[in-house]
């Protein structure tokens, strides 16, 4: 860091004593504002709605509808590989719409890793209803059967050797009614031509020249900027302020008061105080000129110290029951050599590069917002309660999503602006900032477990009980609620792959005092740490293979069903026929990846190798990392190895990538400093203080396979990011014999 | 009066003279490729090219740019042409794409000094940059591939960035 900023100062002062030389040229790319292109880009006057997701324009050119949000996962090529491939339609005759919020589409909600799990069969039957469609234009305008007429590529061909393109075809196929989807053959996966393919995505050109738009950049309408200084307390209000100064900054326009939400968050705005001004900067400089005086309401002593050893103190004590088999606990009462360990992860705040941001523009009758939004369904919701408006009269256009990790399924930014726009009469454009978004989160919940076990003479685990205790998510939707979901505890609680006959698991209370939130895999971030750490810690203590005695662990190839064992679970909404708890599929990407880790083989002094598997949203994946510590407890990562099985893959790129990346995401659990909290205020702001992995800190290589499977499709975003802290913390034990319980792993390594 | 270029165009500014040149440039110039990611200089989304040298734009005042050339990633080639955009459109770099403007910035401007830089010199010069996707080891291959490449390259010179195409 500090060589990189000497060098660049080095160069400034160089440079800028050459400036007096500069000749200057005449212009030659524009700096004119451009033409909207990509997710912004309108569908064509001209195009005709074959069905849902399909338009066709006269010229051939297909409209493909992408109704998810895109914030990296390249979704908005996914959907167009699905429908263009059942379509038969030529990758370079479609054109990607993004869709509204529309109820229309079902669900819309980007995030749970679903958006292939829930939409890939409907798509396929889209694309080859269209492909249908084409071929009985083709037959009857030929007057020959259907089954003498094939489509390849927008060419329909008759078994004679005539041809008709799609375009020649639009017109007859928009007077044919579609047939029943079940009625429709879909391609047999041997004649797949995109899907399961690397193929570019679309908007990657967009991204490299600077065009792709994302909220901030949305130029139309133009919009006043808006910056809000909030409540620092969740349940704070405004006191009192003074505005006189802020009002005296060229280029402020108005000082407008957001109320103070009512009854449990949801994606309410906290309230607060916006500065409206011509242009940021000025935005800016009047925020900071603002005083306010805040009431912090009941969580005005929230102490992150305080809450860390009430957390640990109630797993310490016996609390409900979520799953149960045999008798864990009367073992483990009798067995005085028994492994205890304890485990706690701090808050942790998803800070995507892109801080929230949305323009809204009020009108009597309707709204219309831009938004980086993971769900534009819920800006509908939230803006039209804020507004007391119908959802329907709320357009909400999603923009390209500079990251979203779930912070930006909660859209409290949207309503900022749509009530501020609603309160001015203008357009506006709200700005987070980084501030802004690390200390008004929606938080990962902070969280304790307490472990136990009991291992047999042979070292297997004969007895385990484990405890969680967390804020829970159900907080954010039920003023103080202090139970967790069942949907929080599937997430790597109650679905633990432990082969043991006798189990316990228990959930404590906890209260919220902060807003909490889903963040990339959620719950599964903790719990994969602590069991998949703890599992290690067995290992050590039986003397055995970590790798080995994690196989031995999860125990012989068989379908898990929790719900035999008392625990209330519902499979991420995925039928249990479909996708069942498989443990050899599990036991598969391990042995799959300690193959490519070359697992067991010797390692100089400071290095070792750790592992993990975990399975989440339905996918299996297991994880190897090679770590290097030095004397002085110096933390470097070699490289790490991943085997994901996530059934069948729409990009197999993608698919990669989302691997590499949702392990560096991991690893903001391991080595982020947390989000803490003290008199109710978060006691970070930014990069410096909330410190998340960079290149020095991130593996150079990660090596991933995909497990070639025709099972239905799984998750892809999120699986890859919980096993990565406990992988991390098992390679640093097996480097250096320091074992990390309590994440982050700042100094402990130094002691 | 501050006089200077954004990607060749000469432009002049007589408000205030304490507006960061990230604002500047997408308030005034619509020029939206630099990013706003933190600003305090942490995380590098917004740089730019200040004579032909990675600066971050978001704590960059205006009024110390008078007389210099800017450029941004609207200015480093015409169409996406230079060996670093190449390099990350090769290895499918980019994810959400948010950072990655202000990361191709900066490598343009490491290769520029270095053409060769080694795998070390690559992290020290590019971890003033923050993805949140986890890009980083698609971003150091493709900086390597970049340098195989942008030896001898004519159009893109930064101390003249914008001279040649």
């Amino acid at each position: 860091m500090s060589q990189y900023f000497d060098l660049t100062r080095r160069k400034f002062l160089k440079s800028s004593a050459t400036v007096g030389a500069l000749v200057l040229g005449t212009c030659f790319v524009g700096a004119a504002p451009r033409v909207m292109a990509g997710i912004l880009q309108k569908p064509s006057a001209s195009a005709k709605e074959a069905n849902l997701f399909v338009a066709l324009r006269p010229d051939g050119i297909v409209e493909i509808t992408c109704h998810r949000s895109e914030m990296g996962q390249q979704i908005r090529t996914a959907i167009a590989q699905i429908v263009a491939d059942e379509m038969e339609a030529s990758w370079d005759k479609v054109v990607v719409i993004q869709g509204k919020g529309d109820l229309k589409y079902g669900d819309q909600n980007t995030d749970g890793s679903r958006s292939i799990r829930y939409n890939m069969q409907r798509l396929r039957e889209m694309g080859a209803s269209v492909r249908y469609l084409m071929r009985q234009a083709a037959a009857t305008r030929w007057g020959v059967s259907l089954d003498s007429c094939s489509a390849q590529q927008h060419i329909v061909s008759h078994s004679s050797g005539k041809t008709l393109t799609y375009a020649e075809l639009v017109n007859d196929v928009l007077t044919i009614t579609p047939p029943e989807t079940d009625k429709v053959p879909l391609k047999k996966r041997s004649e797949w031509r995109y899907i399961n393919t690397a193929m570019e995505h679309i908007d990657l050109k967009d991204i490299v020249t600077g065009k792709a738009i994302f909220a901030a950049d949305v130029l139309e309408p133009k919009a006043l900027i808006a910056m809000v200084i909030r409540p620092p307390v969740v349940g704070g209000k405004v006191k009192s302020f003074d505005a006189k100064a802020a009002k005296a900054i060229d280029g402020v326009v108005d000082v407008v008061e957001i109320p103070a939400p009512q009854g449990a968050p949801f994606f309410q705005p906290k309230g607060g105080i916006a500065i409206v001004a011509k242009n940021t900067w000025a935005a800016m400089k009047g925020r900071k000129a603002l005083t306010v005086a805040w009431d912090d309401g009941k969580n005005g002593d929230y102490n992150s110290e305080t809450f860390k050893k009430s957390l640990l103190a109630t797993v310490a004590s016996s609390q409900s029951s979520v799953r149960s088999i045999g008798d864990a606990e009367s073992i483990l009462a009798k067995d005085s050599d028994k492994l205890v360990a304890d485990y706690y992860a701090p808050h942790l705040a998803q800070a995507p590069m892109e801080p929230p941001c949305a323009t809204a523009m009020y009108y009597k009758d309707h709204v219309d917002v831009w938004a980086a939004t993971q769900n534009p369904q819920a800006d509908m919701q939230t803006v039209g309660a804020m507004l007391g408006m119908p959802k329907e009269k709320i357009n909400v256009h999603v923009t390209m999503l500079g990251g979203g990790f779930g912070r930006k399924s909660k859209p409290d930014f949207s309503a900022e602006a749509a009530y501020l726009s609603m309160k001015t009469g203008q357009p506006i454009r709200v700005q987070w900032t980084r501030e802004d978004d690390i200390q008004h989160g929606f938080y990962h919940a902070v969280s304790a477990q307490h472990i136990e076990a009991s291992l047999d003479k042979n070292g297997a685990i004969q007895a385990y009980l484990h405890r969680t205790a967390f804020s829970p998510i159900t907080s954010t939707f039920q003023e103080g609620a202090t139970k967790a979901g069942s949907f929080e505890l599937r997430l790597g609680f109650t679905d633990n792959p432990i082969n043991t006959p006798n189990m316990k698991l228990e959930n404590g209370e906890a209260p919220a005092k902060a807003r909490i939130g889903w963040m990339r895999s959620v719950s599964n971030i903790f719990h994969a740490f602590a069991i998949q750490s703890f599992i290690a810690e067995a290992a050590h203590k039986a003397g055995r293979d970590q790798k080995d005695y994690l196989l031995e662990t999860i125990g012989p190839d068989r379908i898990l069903d929790v719900t035999e064992q008392h625990a209330d679970y519902d499979n991420y909404g995925g039928d249990k026929s479909v996708y069942p708890l498989d443990i050899a599929r599990l036991r598969h990407v391990i042995e799959k990846v300690a193959d490519m880790s070359k697992w067991g083989r010797k390692l100089p002094k400071g290095r070792g190798l750790g592992i993990a598997a975990h399975r989440s949203f339905l996918s299996y994946i297991a994880t190897v990392i090679e770590v290097e510590v030095s004397e002085k407890g110096d933390l470097k990562i070699i490289k790490s190895w991943s085997s994901i099985d996530a059934g069948t893959v729409v990009n197999t790129d993608t698919v990669i990538n989302q691997v590499q990346g949702g392990s560096i995401y991991g690893l903001t659990a391991a080595i982020s400093d947390g989000i803490t909290f003290d008199k109710g205020r978060v006691q970070q702001s930014n990069f410096h203080d909330y410190r998340v992995p960079r290149m020095s800190d991130s593996p150079l290589e990660i090596d991933v396979e995909i497990v070639q499977s025709d099972a239905p499709p799984a998750g892809v975003g999120e699986p890859p990011t919980p096993v990565y802290a406990p992988a991390l913390c098992n390679a640093i034990f097996a480097a250096c014999g320091k074992r990390i319980r309590q994440l982050p792993i700042g100094d402990q390594l130094k002691a | 009066m501050i006089t200077f270029t954004v990607n060749d165009e000469t432009r002049e500014f007589s408000g205030d003279p304490t507006t960061p040149v990230l604002w500047y440039l997408r308030d005034e110039m619509q020029l939206t490729g630099p990013k706003f990611g933190c600003g305090m200089g942490l995380c590098g989304a917004c740089t730019i090219h200040l004579n032909g040298v990675a600066q971050r734009s978001c704590i960059l005042p205006i009024s110390a740019i008078s007389g210099s050339k800017i450029t941004t990633i609207e200015g480093l080639s015409k169409d996406g042409e230079h060996p670093v955009q190449q390099a990350w459109v090769e290895h499918k770099v980019p994810q959400c794409g948010f950072c990655q403007c202000g990361q191709m910035m900066q490598a343009a401007s490491l290769l520029a000094s270095n053409q060769t830089p080694s795998d070390e010199e690559i992290v020290q010069g590019m971890s003033g940059n923050i993805c949140r996707c986890g890009t980083y080891p698609r971003i150091h291959k493709a900086i390597k591939s970049a340098s195989k490449t942008i030896a001898g390259v004519e159009y893109y010179v930064p101390e003249k960035a914008g001279e040649k195409v």
